[in-house]
């Protein structure tokens, strides 16, 4: 931070203004000063900009080196953060000699701290490249074609394994590192976390290395500029505060979880220097450190609370909250949490179920605490549907209904004019008891999708119903027993209500059971929530409520091994632990039984096992298990397919799309589907991959209504042809921008107008008296300026809008009449028009 | 004439179908309303009036628990209204002449000629179905003018104040609101802050009752009454207040030893009022919703409900006849007394002083609803609870919020006329608050002088601004204009087509050149001596200066040419020599600034 304060009225910026002196150029340049945003902890932020600029070292180095050296991308836009590695990713810079092209963009090479006004503080497509130190050649971007945005490499050790748990920064380093951080340079940078795992073969310079070092966290909170101060004129440093308008355009994604993967959803998102972090998932397909995110990705030092403006949960299921009390209370983060009224009631729950199997069951140590689970909840923050949530003055977040499961929400996050959408999870379709996902048609810049059937259209939800009543009617009738591994909220509400009204119809008498604990309690949150399902359920409540069953009974551990057909419903969904795994491994030998699966099960799970044909399972203990029992896959798991996405890509017509929580094969196939239907741009990052999509957001401005008006009251649509031009001044004061027309400008500023006239002395021949010259002259103009208005005052002289024309007597010749066209500035061309018209001469007089 | 009017213990009365006095639709055009904004359920009983038959096509907007609520009353009414069918109503006593010589509250009613027939349960789906439902600080945009947002109020499930905001002015319009807690979320205060205008109405209709005090002799009273063994009457709404007396029944009966004591709530809505009041979790204050969280109904008339000490029917025919048990308490509708289910208890326990009916509904004076059923001798008691801003919380709410202007009915702005002596009753307020009256139009104090426009960033690339003074700075904008639901964007100019041959460019500048196409103002002064030593410097010899009274005059002889420069103009003079103009022209603009 220190080290750009000090860099900009210092040495870099000296040289700067001396060769836009020099250069001649008359008309000052804007300049805006990117100050950092000064978080609480900015002396623990770790790559300060700058400050490396000073480092001698860094001006022999390689083009990746001393990219490394701008400032954590302050004032760089994307295109910039291109030029990581060598490669592919050069392709769109140019090399050009310096000197050479035109106005900032081909400028020296702007210090850290100090960029030009017009392209990165106004968006512009092209930007001029900054580096610590003049490069010896510039270079800049091709502005055309543009892609809007770069997936960049992964860095390889990305996903690998790492501990959660906060330790120090360990002590073997891989050489590249090493290497990189005294590049970076000495002092506070020395902590400056990396991400997981730096390069294997990292040899200075390699393309891996840089990339690595471009994805420090550092970079995370450096997005944030705020507070930027434009300088204006000859080098002279009148600062003013630029504001809102004033950001980088652009918007960053990195998934930590869920790219190209289904589990531990958690993504940030970085949009107008603000850090929003959505969901804080678990992944069920791991028990080892890769069950969380890996959140030192966005500090390793600092307090998550100073990397994070807000943290998003879409709701209660455990792969999109299940890491939440880790992260907030064992990494630590005490900013706010936002999620649904209904998630914030169930998740702590669920929690608290994962806590017990976790630490209960399997013995684990270093867990959450329950404590811990309700100081995390302390933190949350509920929200309504479609409530504007102002998280600060800058930042606002919009949930919108998501209808997967019980106040599940889809959320809008938006900075100015920029916004990025996610879904979490998301059902297009109505079922039994929630609705169907909706939002307007908000046209975010970004839509973050959820993909879990990317590939999948699913036939008619009536089908699947009928399917699998029949399937368990089948069973139940030739004395079988069904097994139903779910969710205790969500799915098995649906299938419940389905069974429910099934064995009414057909007047059943085989028990249904669901397995104890939640049942009773989750029922209940229904019938309390009953506003976040469908219509329909809504509707009749008061005369039958939904949610309170007759046929289904709580199930008994000792019931497994009752003779006759069943019916149980028992958590949890994937076959990975609990009760549904008991009762699986007590029916699995019998052929007559059968187990459905009605959603999706995650890798390395039992339920992924057997769906994918594995009828011999290893259980703990080296015991093998046999499967003899049917194997059922009913998807009743409440996510939109292939179809239900696109109608939503379509319902929102966002600028891009970006596909998470779903594998990398099928996310291909929709992401051509996307970009073939919609023409926009999809990307699939995988965890820790960076997607920078450049922004060009507006800027704000008030202007005058009488300014408006008058424009206004000349007709509403300018035609194509002649487009008729608006004319004002933008006063810049302090962080107001206003836009007034001149006069009112001038006055509001205390100046008095310089009128600034002309009068030209055209000579004609024309011995005639001055009043008939004058008549002449009119009655010429009259026929040529159709469209203005000419007219012959009672005086003798003609007047052309504002134009005046006198004819006077030569004083030595008088077969010559001057003619005296006096006009102002404002009327030159019309005036510098009416000279040369009336230097050719009048036509001949018709007399 | 003596079938409408009848005499009871020294009262007239009219003896008619009920009627309703609406809102002033004379006034507006209602066809021409866009938007209608329902601040709480009480405030749209009049709604199907307005959004049927009176060519209103707009659109309303309302929480859903007022949409639910305010279904539940209308239903109610609707219901009570069409139980007891009469075939007509009174007219002939509004003829103004008869009406004159009435005696007091009849003759002192207003526009008794609009007043009309209740509407049809069809009337309130067809009006119901119009409302847009929204959530608590969601902004909706209207038009793209203007951007409105309802926020808490605090006095009722779901009620709002409303935001009507455009980019540069705020209007706050504060209607029905508590700062008391009760069982609703509670006032978002913070956000009407920053208000130009901030307009405040439905006040407490008792200033000088305390709620809580109220609430406390509601209960003690209620318990003596039965301990006597006599029965309980409350003529009530069936959502509202109603919540909040059972949860303090709730907490006071076994204390006071009436656990044996049936209550009933008698109303066709009943049920329906006692559900959803449990399933607006998000709508309730802070402490219900933790409830909900657990999971448990937010309203301890569950448990009630469960444990058979309250009881809900529809209407005292059918179950309710068998269960009936005295002594009891009755909580019934319509507060009114005229029509409802309260009028058989009236009629039934009015004869004995055993009997007591509680009057909470502060809507009604009692002593009107109580007029036509004297002699009574069942005793009364009034306890109106109304949790709606006094004039202490609205001046503590006036500092807190800050509003410019303050717009209220005049009723606020002098004391009640029954207690002219008291000052306090009143809205204080600097400067003084701008008092309406029905049917009059008010001009807000605001003059509105910017609207928001968007640069584009194509444009603002372009832009060039000047320092002018130490941090103002300014840029001449030459745009065009694209104006689109109210939005308005500053787009670049269009690049004049390049000409694609000689010939033709030849023609173009040949053409008259378009006016419109406008050059900035200029400001500042030129210092001649400057300004002369620049001509030299460009090549003009034979510079003369001369003075005048305001200036100077330059002279260059060799070009005929005449240069005036005044403090605020600048007149040149020349031969026709475009070039030689030119020239002089851009050394003179050196020396100012354009606008």
């Amino acid at each position: 931070m220190q080290g750009t304060a000090k860099a900009l009225p210092g040495a870099a910026h000296g040289p700067k203004v001396r060769a836009r002196r020099e250069s001649g150029l008359s008309i000052p340049t804007l300049w805006v000063t990117a100050a950092w945003r000064p978080r609480k902890e900015r002396g623990s932020q770790p790559g300060t900009p700058g400050s490396e600029g000073g480092s001698g070292a860094l001006s022999g180095k390689s083009f990746n080196s001393s990219r490394k050296g701008v400032p954590g991308g302050t004032g760089l836009g994307s295109r910039t953060q291109g030029g990581w590695g060598p490669g592919p990713g050069r392709v769109l810079l140019q090399v050009q000699a310096p000197g050479r092209g035109r106005g900032p963009r081909a400028g020296p090479a702007w210090e850290p701290g100090l960029r030009p006004l017009h392209p990165p503080a106004l968006g512009s497509h092209a930007r001029p490249l900054g580096y610590a130190q003049a490069p010896p050649r510039q270079i800049r971007l091709r502005s055309v074609p543009p892609p809007p945005a770069r997936v960049y490499l992964p860095c390889r050790r990305r996903r690998s394994r790492r501990c959660w748990t906060r330790r120090p920064a360990p002590s073997h380093r891989p050489a590249a590192r090493d290497w990189l951080s005294a590049v970076q340079s000495e002092g506070p940078e020395r902590g400056r976390a990396f991400p997981a795992g730096a390069p294997e073969a990292g040899a200075p310079g390699c393309a891996c290395a840089v990339r690595a070092a471009g994805l420090v966290p550092a970079e995370l909170r450096s997005w944030a500029v705020v507070g930027q101060a434009w300088s204006v004129g000859s080098g002279s440093a009148a600062a003013t505060g630029w504001g809102a308008a004033c950001r980088m355009p652009e918007i960053r994604v990195t998934p930590l979880g869920a790219g190209q993967d289904v589990g531990r959803s958690c993504i940030l998102v970085s949009i107008g220097g603000k850090n929003v972090m959505l969901d804080c998932g678990m992944h069920m397909g791991f028990n080892d450190d890769r069950r969380f995110p890996d959140f030192s990705y966005i500090t390793r030092n600092g307090r998550l609370t100073d990397f994070l403006d807000c943290v998003i949960i879409s709701h209660f299921h455990l792969d999109h909250c299940g890491a939440l009390p880790y992260f907030s209370e064992m990494v630590g983060y005490d900013g706010p949490i936002y999620m649904t009224h209904p998630t914030q009631a169930i998740c702590p729950i669920l929690l608290e179920d994962y806590r017990k199997i976790a630490v209960d069951k399997k013995g684990e140590a270093n867990f959450f605490t329950s404590q811990m689970i309700k100081d995390c909840m302390k933190k949350v923050v509920a929200v309504h549907l479609h409530q504007t949530v102002q998280v600060d003055d800058e930042l606002e977040i919009k949930a919108y209904y998501a209808g997967h499961v019980l106040g599940a929400a889809m959320f809008q996050i938006k900075v100015g004019s920029e916004s990025v959408v996610y879904t979490g999870d998301y059902n297009m379709t109505p079922d039994r008891h929630l609705g169907a996902a909706w939002i307007d048609k908000c046209r975010p810049n970004l839509l973050i999708t959820e993909s879990t059937y990317a590939t999948t259209i699913r036939d008619s939800k009536r089908c699947r119903e009928r399917d699998f009543l029949k399937k368990v009617h089948e069973t139940v009738e030739r004395g079988g027993k069904v097994l139903i591994p779910v969710f205790a909220l969500g799915r098995a509400q649906e299938l419940c209500i389905l069974l429910e009204t099934f064995w009414e119809r057909v007047n059943l008498k085989a028990p249904i059971y669901f397995s104890t604990g939640l049942t009773e309690k989750a029922n209940h949150y229904y019938k309390l929530f009953i506003t976040w399902t469908n219509q329909k359920i809504r509707k009749t409540f008061v005369q039958r409520n939904m949610f309170e069953f007759k046929h289904i009974k709580a199930f008994d551990r000792a019931f497994a091994d009752n003779p006759g057909p069943m019916v149980v419903f028992a958590t949890p969904g994937m076959l990975h632990a609990g009760q549904s795994l008991q009762i699986f491994r007590k029916w699995a030998g019998n052929e007559k039984n059968m187990v459905i699966m009605p959603g999706y099960c995650v890798q390395g799970t039992v339920g992924h096992k057997i769906l994918s044909g594995q009828r011999k399972l290893e259980m703990e203990g080296r015991q093998v298990l046999e499967v003899k029992m049917q194997v059922e896959y009913m998807s009743f798991s409440a996510h939109a397919d292939a179809k239900g996405i696109m109608q939503l890509v379509g319902q929102a017509e966002p600028e891009s799309v970006l596909l998470v929580h779903g594998e990398a094969k099928k996310m291909e196939f929709l992401k051509q589907k996307i970009e073939q239907e919609f023409r926009v741009n999809c990307y699939m990052p995988a965890n820790g991959e960076t997607v920078t999509l450049p922004t060009s957001p507006s800027i704000p401005v008030g202007i005058s209504l009488g300014l408006l008006k008058r424009e206004m009251a000349q007709g509403l649509l300018p035609s194509a042809k002649k487009p008729r031009l608006l004319h004002g001044t933008l006063i810049m004061k302090d962080s107001s921008f206003q836009l007034v027309s001149s006069e009112q400008a001038l006055k509001e500023l205390g100046l008095a107008e310089h009128q600034l006239r002309f009068t030209c002395r055209v000579h004609l021949h024309d011995s005639r008296k001055e009043q008939e010259t004058a008549a002449r002259v009119y009655s010429h103009l009259k026929s040529v300026l159709k469209d203005h208005c000419v007219q012959h005052l009672p005086d003798g002289s003609v007047t052309v809008e504002s134009i005046l024309i006198q004819a006077a007597a030569h004083s030595e010749d008088p077969g010559t009449k001057v003619l005296l066209v006096s006009w102002t500035y404002q009327d030159e061309e019309l005036g510098s028009y009416l000279t040369s018209l009336l230097k050719k001469g009048l036509p001949q007089a018709p007399s | 004439m003596k079938l409408e009017l009848k005499e009871c213990s020294g009262h007239v009365f009219v003896d008619s179908v009920p009627e309703f006095c609406l809102p002033e639709t004379e006034l507006i055009d209602l066809s021409t309303v866009d938007v209608i904004l329902i601040s709480n359920y009480h405030c749209m009983m009049a709604l199907p009036y307005i959004t049927e038959h009176t060519g209103f096509t707009g659109t309303v907007y309302a929480t859903e628990p007022t949409v639910q609520i305010g279904r539940l009353l209308m239903e109610e009414l609707v219901n009570f209204i069409e139980r007891v069918p009469k075939a007509q109503s009174a007219s002939l006593w509004k003829n103004k002449d008869i009406q004159r010589l009435l005696p007091s509250p009849l003759k002192d009613a207003v526009e008794v000629s609009t007043w009309r027939r209740c509407y049809t349960m069809q009337e309130v789906n067809s009006a119901l179905s119009k409302i847009q439902l929204v959530g608590y600080s969601q902004k909706i945009e209207l038009f793209g003018a203007v951007q409105v947002t309802p926020l808490s109020s605090g006095y009722a499930l779901g009620s709002s104040n409303w935001i009507i905001q455009s980019h540069y002015e705020k209007v706050s319009y504060v209607s029905g609101s508590s700062l008391l807690t009760t069982h609703p979320q509670p006032m978002d205060q913070a956000s009407l802050k920053n208000s130009d205008v901030l307009v405040l109405t439905g006040l407490t209709q008792i200033p000088t009752a305390n709620p809580d005090g109220m609430v406390g002799e509601f209960c003690s009273n209620l318990a003596l009454t039965v301990r006597n063994g006599g029965n309980v009457l409350v003529p009530c709404y069936p959502s509202g207040v109603i919540y909040d007396l059972l949860e303090c029944l709730y907490q006071y009966i076994d204390s006071a030893g009436l656990s044996n004591i049936p209550f009933y709530f008698i109303s066709p809505v009943a049920n329906s009022s006692l559900e959803f009041s449990q399933i607006f979790a998000e709508w309730l204050c802070h402490n219900k919703q933790t409830k909900v969280y657990l999971p448990e109904p937010p309203f301890p008339h569950a448990e009630l409900i469960q444990t058979n000490k309250l009881r809900h029917y529809p209407s005292i025919h059918g179950d309710f006849s068998n269960d009936f048990r005295q002594p009891c308490v009755v909580f019934t509708g319509h507060p009114s007394l005229r029509f409802g289910d309260v009028v058989h208890f009236m009629e039934l326990w009015g004869k004995s002083s055993l009997n007591t009916v509680i009057f909470t509904e502060p809507d009604f004076s009692y002593l009107e609803a109580l007029a036509p059923y004297q002699p009574l001798a069942m005793k009364c008691i009034y306890c109106p609870i109304d949790t709606r801003l006094n004039f202490i919380q609205v001046s503590k709410l006036l500092k807190e919020v800050q509003p410019l202007h303050v717009v209220c009915p005049e009723q606020y702005t002098q004391p009640p006329p029954a207690q002219s002596h008291r000052m306090d009753l009143m809205i204080d307020c600097q400067p003084p608050a701008m008092s309406y009256r029905r049917a009059e139009v008010l001009a807000l104090p605001f003059k509105r002088l910017f609207e928001k426009i968007e640069i584009m960033p194509e444009l603002a690339d372009s832009l060039v601004p000047m320092e002018i003074k130490p941090g103002i700075s300014l840029a001449t904008v030459s745009a065009v204009l694209h104006t689109k639901d109210n939005k308005h964007v500053l787009q670049p100019p269009p690049r004049p087509a390049p000409p694609t041959s000689g010939k033709k460019r030849k023609r173009a500048s040949e053409d008259i050149p378009d006016c419109k196409v406008l050059k900035p103002l200029l400001s500042g002064s030129i210092p001649v001596e400057q300004f002369v030593q620049t001509l030299e410097k460009h090549g003009f010899s034979d510079v003369k200066v001369e003075d005048t009274a305001k200036g100077h005059i330059v002279l260059l002889q060799e070009a005929e040419t005449l240069i005036q420069i005044e403090e605020d103009s600048t007149h040149i003079i020349c031969d026709n020599d475009e070039m030689l103009r030119v020239r002089l022209r851009d050394l003179v603009l050196k020396f100012l600034q354009k606008f």
